[in-house]
């Protein structure tokens, strides 16, 4: 049936299944790909989008559930690659193989607005959902930091 | 195009491209006689200059976060002397290099080699064009040879200059007397400083493409299962049972052509193809399939260590100085059956217990996946795969086509860990475009892949020892027990280790199983290490030795050990003595080259909980040409191995692994990382290559577990170590 769904600040008809999980319906109808399935049941968080401030696993987020809301994907996150946390995460040379880091700086955009300037400790709440198999943690730690103090200038 | 000349058997290639500018291709021997025999008609290029100076740089290894994309051009670059702002990366072109006589001589990707074991004629291809531009310059400025110098992208000759990309055409027709050496250590420019992946930004922007992402017109999407309970074949399936659910398109069943599936080897298996990959899941959930189960129906790693345990309880089979690198130091003048007498009559003996590893799951973020487009005229596969040059092959050999007609396209992967070389996904996706006449892309659950990796096998060891009136050991016998289809990865790191004990015998005993098993990131090393480790602070201990003092002691004379070792106990603060409930431990473990140390600091809470307060690395790798990348892949690698050290561990049960996603297959995540890492490169450099990618991951569970035992004094042999009671 068809759905309007309102990613990164546009309105997209879509023709889905209201059951069909959020995550497919960005990857295979609005054919934004940035967003990744890592195992389907919400635990990994490669699939993190940000719905109304939250950040949420779209892989168990039904469709319906996200209509009339605002989400926000990797690729609505800057125009040029430049937020504070995308300009960090460059800096201290983030990503490995890349795949968890769409998740990874969502879970950490969501952080930072609603926490400007958080602690390791909520650091580690915020990002327990994102599983990184390449071990980058202590440089998300790090990053989240530095993009913190980025995002006062 | 412009035909070159053979200059000696490691020849050149070079042509004007289409933009005017100047494409090199370093052929390699084999290609060399290919060509003299009138076959070298192809141009095989590892670097585009265009004219406006910018180099694009071929990779023919895969990208999975190690840096491969970065380090190839870097080495291409610092011959050619260009600065590195200009170097462009380009993916290889998988067809080029197999329809050229294997044209980069490899694709694959592991064994931390795209460094160490690829350098010298990765450098070449770059000290090749710096020549060519030399004599181009020369001789349209009508100066000598000597008197031109060719210095980050710019050609000099007294008040005469001009960049590469001016010379980059009459480059193309030059012939060089004679191929140029390579740089030594010490006269490098850009090797050894710290340069950034160049694809760290597309991994901040979603612009990095795997093969999850590619779209294909018309494609269509399939969800797989192979049997699970491994070597288990399809017996049947109801495809009518869900045709009626939305979405479904077909059913396909997958033929396995071999008795026994080894490696890429094609599955038993049965697919559905919907028009979303969710629908094509839920379709494939609920469809009646009927599995004959084969052999390992009954099996379960309870089984199987009950089966390990047996055989380590009696002798194994005589291991000797042989194969390559396993036993080189169990000395063959040595009478190896009068060990067992020696420990006998000593009145100083120590006895293991068992330690024991279990199987672990590579669990790549990206599971696997592929897209397949198989026309009548030409096949196209994007693929997680860590040998590109392989899998087209592959690929053309199941369809029965002509490798020219098939293009196997590298993109980003997902994650490798050694799981990249034992996927049979590719050929999957192109079994199922067949059948459907439709682009295909297949994407395994991650249940799926937890159920059908090439895991990590388990292996038992255990020793026995005498010690001589210094506390030192005299004697020696240790016994492993690994699973037959790769006895290495049992003896790696126990068979060569590096204490010389006068008099050894090491025993290796099989189990058998059906579950697939293939390389996990230093493969044998990240399970031996964390025996042959706590088995040394065990002599230390029951000899009165400090276990930092007696791995000194027992490398004297091992340069590369000493260095570590040295650094180690110069830098890390060492000492065993601190308070109750913490505990610093040390491990060393030479893999890929590489000898790496690991420092652990650990607390142990009143309630048993571990928490790894620090890690510090003393990694010696001979050369190092990325320090930055160095310390990212020492990082990742021991968390890799932190987490299964404290969480892994697959459980197998009725011949399946019955963990089989990250519910109950439970990682590492930020808040178990440790607050500190330490990465000290300490590095032999005027000596050889290690890698770099593996080998910081075998040290960190012994380390830990050794800290363990310091804080709390109590052994724990085996992991997950948080299972541990303490």
């Amino acid at each position: 049936m068809a759905i309007t769904l309102n990613i990164n600040g546009r309105d997209m008809a879509i023709d889905a299944d209201p059951q069909m999980p959020l995550l497919w319906a960005i990857r295979e109808k609005a054919g934004l790909t940035g967003t990744k399935f890592g195992c389907g049941i919400a635990q990994c968080g490669s699939c993190t989008v940000i719905i109304d401030g939250n950040a949420v696993r779209s892989c168990n987020t039904p469709v319906a559930a996200a209509v009339g809301k605002a989400i926000r994907t990797i690729e609505g996150v800057s125009e040029n690659n430049d937020h504070p946390v995308q300009i960090a995460w460059q800096d201290l040379t983030v990503p490995q193989c890349g795949y968890c880091q769409s998740g990874q700086i969502m879970s950490a955009v969501a952080l930072l607005e609603r926490t400007p300037k958080p602690s390791d400790n909520e650091i580690d709440k915020a990002m327990a959902g994102n599983i990184c198999r390449c071990g980058t943690y202590p440089r998300i730690r790090a990053a989240i930091h530095k993009a913190a103090e980025l995002g006062k200038a | 195009m412009n035909d070159m000349h053979v200059t000696r058997r490691n020849f050149l290639k070079i042509t004007t491209t289409a933009a005017g500018g100047l494409m090199i291709g370093f052929s390699l021997p084999r290609l060399a006689e290919a060509a003299a025999e009138g076959g070298g008609g192809e141009i095989n290029a590892w670097l585009t200059i265009s004219p406006d100076n910018i180099v694009s740089i071929v990779t023919p290894q895969t990208e999975m976060g190690q840096g491969a994309f970065t380090a190839v051009p870097m080495m291409v670059a610092e011959e050619l002397d260009i600065p590195w702002e200009n170097v462009r990366h380009v993916a290889a072109d998988a067809n080029r290099h197999v329809n050229n006589n294997n044209l980069y001589t490899t694709t694959s990707t592991g064994g931390s080699t795209t460094v160490s074991r690829r350098h010298p004629y990765i450098m070449q291809a770059g000290a090749s064009a710096r020549e060519r531009l030399r004599k181009a310059a020369a001789d349209r400025w009508g100066v000598a040879l000597e008197t031109v110098v060719a210095k980050q992208g710019m050609l000099t000759s007294g008040d005469k200059s001009g960049t590469y990309g001016d010379f980059a055409a009459d480059a193309a027709a030059v012939t060089l007397e004679q191929e140029p050496a390579i740089k030594a250590y010490g006269d490098w420019w850009l090797l050894g400083k710290d340069v950034k992946r160049l694809d760290v930004p597309t991994k901040t922007n979603g612009t990095a493409v795997y093969p999850i992402d590619v779209t294909v017109p018309g494609m269509v999407y399939a969800a797989v299962q192979s049997c699970p309970v491994p070597e288990g074949r399809l017996v049947s399936f109801d495809f009518e049972a869900i045709k009626a659910m939305p979405g479904v398109i077909a059913a396909v069943e997958m033929k396995q052509t071999k008795d026994v599936a080894a490696f890429t080897d094609m599955r038993s298996g049965v697919a559905v193809v919907a028009e979303s990959w969710y629908q094509a899941k839920n379709a494939l959930a609920v469809m009646p399939v009927v599995w004959d189960n084969g052999r390992g129906a009954t099996m379960s790693y309870e089984s199987q260590t009950a089966e390990a345990m047996s055989l380590i309880s009696k002798p194994g089979t005589l291991v000797l100085n042989q194969d390559g690198n396993i036993g080189k130091n169990l000395d063959t003048g040595v009478n190896h059956d009068a060990v067992p007498g020696l420990i006998e009559a000593s009145s100083k003996v120590v006895t293991g217990e068992v330690y024991s590893r279990p199987y672990e799951t590579h669990s790549t973020m990206m599971p696997p996946c592929a897209v397949a487009d198989v026309k009548d005229d030409r096949v196209d596969v994007w693929t997680f795969t860590q040998d590109i040059g392989r899998s087209l092959n592959e690929v053309a050999d199941q369809l029965g086509r002509d490798a020219k007609n098939v293009f196997l396209h590298q993109t980003q992967l997902g994650g490798g860990f050694g799981g990249g070389f034992n996927m049979f996904v590719h050929r999957q996706a192109v079994a199922i475009s067949a059948a459907i006449g439709k682009p295909v892309k297949v994407i395994y659950s991650r249940e799926e892949d937890f159920a059908q990796d090439a895991q990590r096998p388990p292996v038992w060891g255990t020793y026995k020892a005498a010690l001589g009136d210094d506390g030192l050991p005299v004697a020696l016998v240790t016994h492993f027990v690994g699973e037959e289809k790769m006895p290495a990865f049992s003896q790696r790191g126990v068979a060569n280790m590096p204490y010389l004990v006068p008099n050894r015998r090491h025993e290796y005993s099989a189990v058998q199983s059906h579950i697939p098993i293939g390389y996990h990131r230093a493969p044998g090393a990240n399970s031996t290490g964390f025996i042959v480790e706590q088995m040394v602070d065990e002599l230390a201990q029951a000899g009165g030795w400090d276990p930092l003092e007696w791995r000194i002691k027992m490398t004297e004379g091992n340069e590369p050990w000493q260095r570590v070792l040295l650094a180690m106990k110069e830098k890390s603060g060492w000492t065993t003595d601190l308070g109750r409930g913490e505990g610093m431990g040390c491990a060393v473990v030479e893999s890929h080259g590489t000898i790496a140390g690991c420092v652990a600091n650990v607390t142990i809470s009143r309630r048993g909980q571990i928490y790894v307060d620090r890690l510090q690395f003393f990694i010696n790798s001979g050369f190092v040409i990325n320090p930055l990348n160095a310390r990212e892949q020492a990082e990742s690698s021991a968390i890799w191995e932190l987490s299964h050290a404290l969480y892994g561990g697959l459980d197998v049960r009725d011949g399946r692994v019955v963990n089989t996603n990250f519910d109950s297959y439970a990682m590492l995540r930020i808040a178990d990382t440790p607050p500190q890492i330490d990465v000290h490169l300490e590095m032999s450099q005027d000596k050889w290559w290690g890698g770099l990618g593996e080998p910081a991951g075998p040290p960190t569970p012994p380390a830990v577990a050794n800290a363990i035992f310091y804080a709390t004094g109590t052994r724990v042999r085996t992991t997950p170590l948080s299972k541990a009671s303490l």
